[in-house]
């Protein structure tokens, strides 16, 4: 069951936050098409920011450190490479679909085209070791010898956890106060809504939508690293499966609003946990792999999380509550 | 509506929206090339082990890969090379088809981010009625045909969904066609994965493929294409692309059936209003579209010598996605398509060239791809300016009289040349980036719905 729910956060985890950067932009009036790209971006940039750092003689006691460092870091990359899809679809008012399209197949063909001339292969790892090695929390972390246990609870929050969950957890919840408790964020969201009334009372809009995709390509960044660092050993190979697109469909699963996506989230982070380990799941502890004895195909289990989001979007669509303006781009004249 | 001229109340063929749309199709290009060539250059600075000498090659290849005949001695030499004209014109069949496929789908107002879904249920269809009638002895020709059919008929089915889901549930179709694409390729795998038959066991090394279509003689023919390119994969699917596309371009031009999905694009409540059923349409639009893409697939497989690695569902392919840029670069025009699809699957060629003759590897194609995809995501703009300041000078209110800023406003960016390469050399625009700045009305283009409502 413990390690239920933690393989259930390191999927749910990068999800919910960049669902929330989903959020962001369309709550500002652009589509985010690009998160897969951003993610692939992030993951990539995230896995050069630790090999930097190791390089440069830092060692596992700082595994923490890097981490924090590294994570930021590919943040502010996911804002940079958001700013492309920005300029695109605020200055020249390009169709914004086509836009994040691009930016989709940009990611991997420039990620690809480094790592290829970085490590002269298909994958990038770590300079040394691994992810759980370095940045895992475990007991040693706290200098007590390894195997050593604080009890169900405790373990569960602690032990062969990564700090990113938290992180992350941490930043969802300010990015959602900031969203709908601040004035800055009611902003941004009335600019998804009606920019010529924004705009009416002296809200720059195309400031507003900036800051709504930059915050997108940080939360995006951020997530790629965690991605890549979770679920891919800290490696990057121009992909994330879909996490980003994945994502989308979380925002829209969620109705644009944090709360829904935090739970949509954890609901596919279940789907996605037991696809990939329900041959060894024991979820009652008697020593059945009850799934695995069901005899349904892996390839059901692997389906779900797409099905599951097709038959809820089916059902929830008439009370579907899409930001007015997305996709539209902003212009002065119209009423 | 581009200028008429007075004395034969014509347009000038330059003039014309078409050639607007090739001029700034040709931009795109060429920005994407420059940027490509950048990257060669500054990357070659960077690394070591990349001498000037390197760093001229890998530019000439990424604008000529496709006549590079390999080195002679230490230096490159370019020519005619069969094998790689005709192995291009084999790989530009699957993007011609993607690209026809979204490029309908688009001028229904769709965007069919789904043809990778389709293109693997097309490869699923073709691929096991094919070697099954194949090993039950069905004539070849038939054969053929009915493997054709099953793939069509599949991806037909499979890209009907997301168009359900928009027709009636008002679904925003880029999310939909983003689910059927992963959940077909589940399904291709596990449908391989449960039938043993059809994997290639026999073959050491091929483990995880799927049994090529040549073993059981189920292959296109030629039609000439082994004699222009001696050596090359080119086979007659390439002739089947064309006049596919050629067949596409006169349903949406000249046919009844083509005007309503144009107009449902356009605008899909005056379409309802003036009685067309414009849920019908979405749905066939998008069935369309799924059979082109799934025909793609076919003539790919059918091609005879192409594997299948059958567990694929975690990769989708990438076919299915390059049928975007195919059709955004060709303007959705089928016509255009065709020629698109043969100029990325030379940028492709070009890459293998650079993998194989220079230090560096085959994914600045994609860099370019995808930089011209994202500049023809504002050479729509581009071109919506353009025609607008020619309709400023003469056209729009046929009654008005033009003021005289405004028709002088349009005889200066008239006269303001830009050199484009190849035939044409006219007047034709102002800059590019002085055009972007001036500030239009909103540019609604047809996929511009955005989020279900």
């Amino acid at each position: 069951m413990v390690f239920l729910i933690q393989q259930t956060m390191l999927y749910a985890v990068p999800l919910m936050i960049v669902a929330l950067a989903g959020v962001c932009a369309e709550r500002s009036g652009v589509i985010n098409l690009a998160l897969e790209g951003i993610m692939i971006f992030g993951a990539f940039m995230g896995v050069i920011f630790v090999r930097v750092f190791q390089q440069a003689g830092w060692t596992q006691d700082q595994g923490q450190i890097i981490m924090i460092i590294s994570l930021l870091l590919t943040g502010i990359c996911g804002i940079a490479f958001s700013m492309l899809l920005a300029f695109s679809a605020i200055n020249l008012r390009a169709d914004q679909t086509i836009g994040g399209t691009a930016l989709n197949m940009l990611a991997p063909a420039i990620v690809m085209f480094f790592i290829y001339m970085i490590v002269q292969q298909n994958t990038m790892g770590m300079a040394e070791g691994g992810a759980a090695g370095w940045f895992m929390i475990k007991p040693q972390t706290f200098g007590l010898p390894k195997g050593y246990s604080w009890g169900p609870i405790i373990d569960l929050f602690i032990n062969k956890v990564y700090l990113t969950t938290y992180i992350c957890i941490i930043i969802f919840v300010i990015v959602s106060i900031f969203l709908y408790k601040t004035k800055t964020g009611l902003r941004l969201r009335s600019c998804g809504e009606n920019p010529q009334a924004a705009d009416s009372l002296g809200i720059n809009v195309h400031k507003m939508r900036y800051l709504g995709v930059g915050l997108s390509g940080f939360l995006a960044g951020v997530g790629g690293f965690t991605f890549s660092m979770t679920t891919a050993n800290m490696t990057s190979n121009g992909d994330v499966a879909g996490y980003g697109f994945l994502a989308l469909a979380v925002m829209i699963f969620g109705n644009w609003t944090p709360l829904n996506i935090a739970f949509g989230s954890i609901l596919f982070g279940l789907f996605k946990c037991i696809a990939a380990t329900y041959s060894t799941l024991d979820i009652n502890g008697d020593g059945v792999f009850m799934l695995n004895e069901l005899g349904i195909s892996p390839y059901v289990y692997r389906m779900l999380p797409y099905i599951i989001t097709l038959v809820v979007l089916a059902f929830t669509s008439k009370n579907s509550r899409v930001p007015k303006a997305e996709g539209i781009p902003y212009d002065k004249g119209q009423r | 509506m581009p200028r008429l001229e007075p004395g034969t109340g014509k347009t000038k063929w330059y003039r014309s929206d078409g050639a607007v749309a090739v001029y700034s199709a040709l931009i795109s290009i060429l920005i994407g090339m420059a940027v490509g060539a950048i990257i060669v250059i500054v990357v070659g600075l960077l690394k070591s082990n990349i001498s000037p000498a390197g760093i001229w090659e890998g530019i000439r290849l990424v604008f000529l890969g496709v006549f590079s005949t390999g080195r002679s001695g230490s230096e490159l030499s370019f020519g005619f090379n069969g094998v790689n004209l005709g192995n291009m014109l084999f790989r530009a069949t699957p993007l011609i088809m993607t690209g026809l496929s979204v490029a309908v789908a688009f001028k229904t107002g769709l965007f069919n981010i789904g043809a990778a879904g389709q293109f693997l249920m097309g490869t699923m269809g073709t691929l096991s009625v094919g070697l099954w009638l194949g090993w039950a002895g069905v004539p070849t020709f038939v054969a053929w045909i009915c493997a054709f059919l099953a793939g069509v008929i599949l991806g037909g089915l499979w890209g009907a969904i997301p168009g359900l889901f928009k027709a009636f549930l008002n679904i925003n179709e880029v999310i939909t066609c983003i689910m059927t694409n992963w959940i077909a390729a589940n399904l291709v795998t596990w449908w391989f994965d449960a039938h043993e038959i059809f994997k290639n066991s026999a073959e050491g090394g091929k483990v995880g493929y799927i049994i090529p279509l040549k073993n059981v003689g189920v292959v296109t023919p030629k039609m000439f294409m082994d004699v222009l390119f001696k050596g090359s994969q080119a086979n007659g699917g390439f002739w089947i692309a064309v006049v596919i596309a050629i067949a596409m371009w006169i349903m949406m031009t000249k046919t009844t059936f083509g005007y309503e999905l144009r107009a449902c694009g356009a605008n899909r409540h005056a379409a309802k209003y003036a009685g067309i059923n414009d849920k019908k349409n979405i749905i066939l639009s998008m069935a369309i579209a799924g059979c082109l893409a799934a025909a793609g697939a076919s003539l790919y497989y059918l091609s005879g010598n192409t594997e299948f690695y059958w567990s694929t569902y975690q990769k989708l392919p990438a076919e299915g996605f390059n049928g975007i840029p195919v059709a955004l670069l060709a303007a959705n025009h089928p016509i255009g398509v065709i020629f698109s699809g043969i100029f990325m699957s030379m940028l492709n060629i070009s890459g293998i060239q650079l993998k194989y003759l220079t230090a560096y590897n085959e994914y600045i194609s994609d860099i370019i791809i995808a930089v011209i995809v994202y500049l023809s995501a504002f050479s729509m703009l581009f071109k919506t300016v353009l025609s607008k300041k020619i309709r400023k000078g003469t056209g729009g209110n046929v009654n008005a009289e033009p003021s005289p800023i405004e028709v002088k406003a349009a005889e200066e960016a008239e006269t303001e040349k830009v050199k484009v390469p190849g035939d044409f050399e006219e007047e034709v625009t102002k800059d590019f980036k002085e055009l972007l700045e001036e500030t239009p009305d909103i540019v609604k283009t047809e996929s511009e719905e955005g989020g279900q409502k």
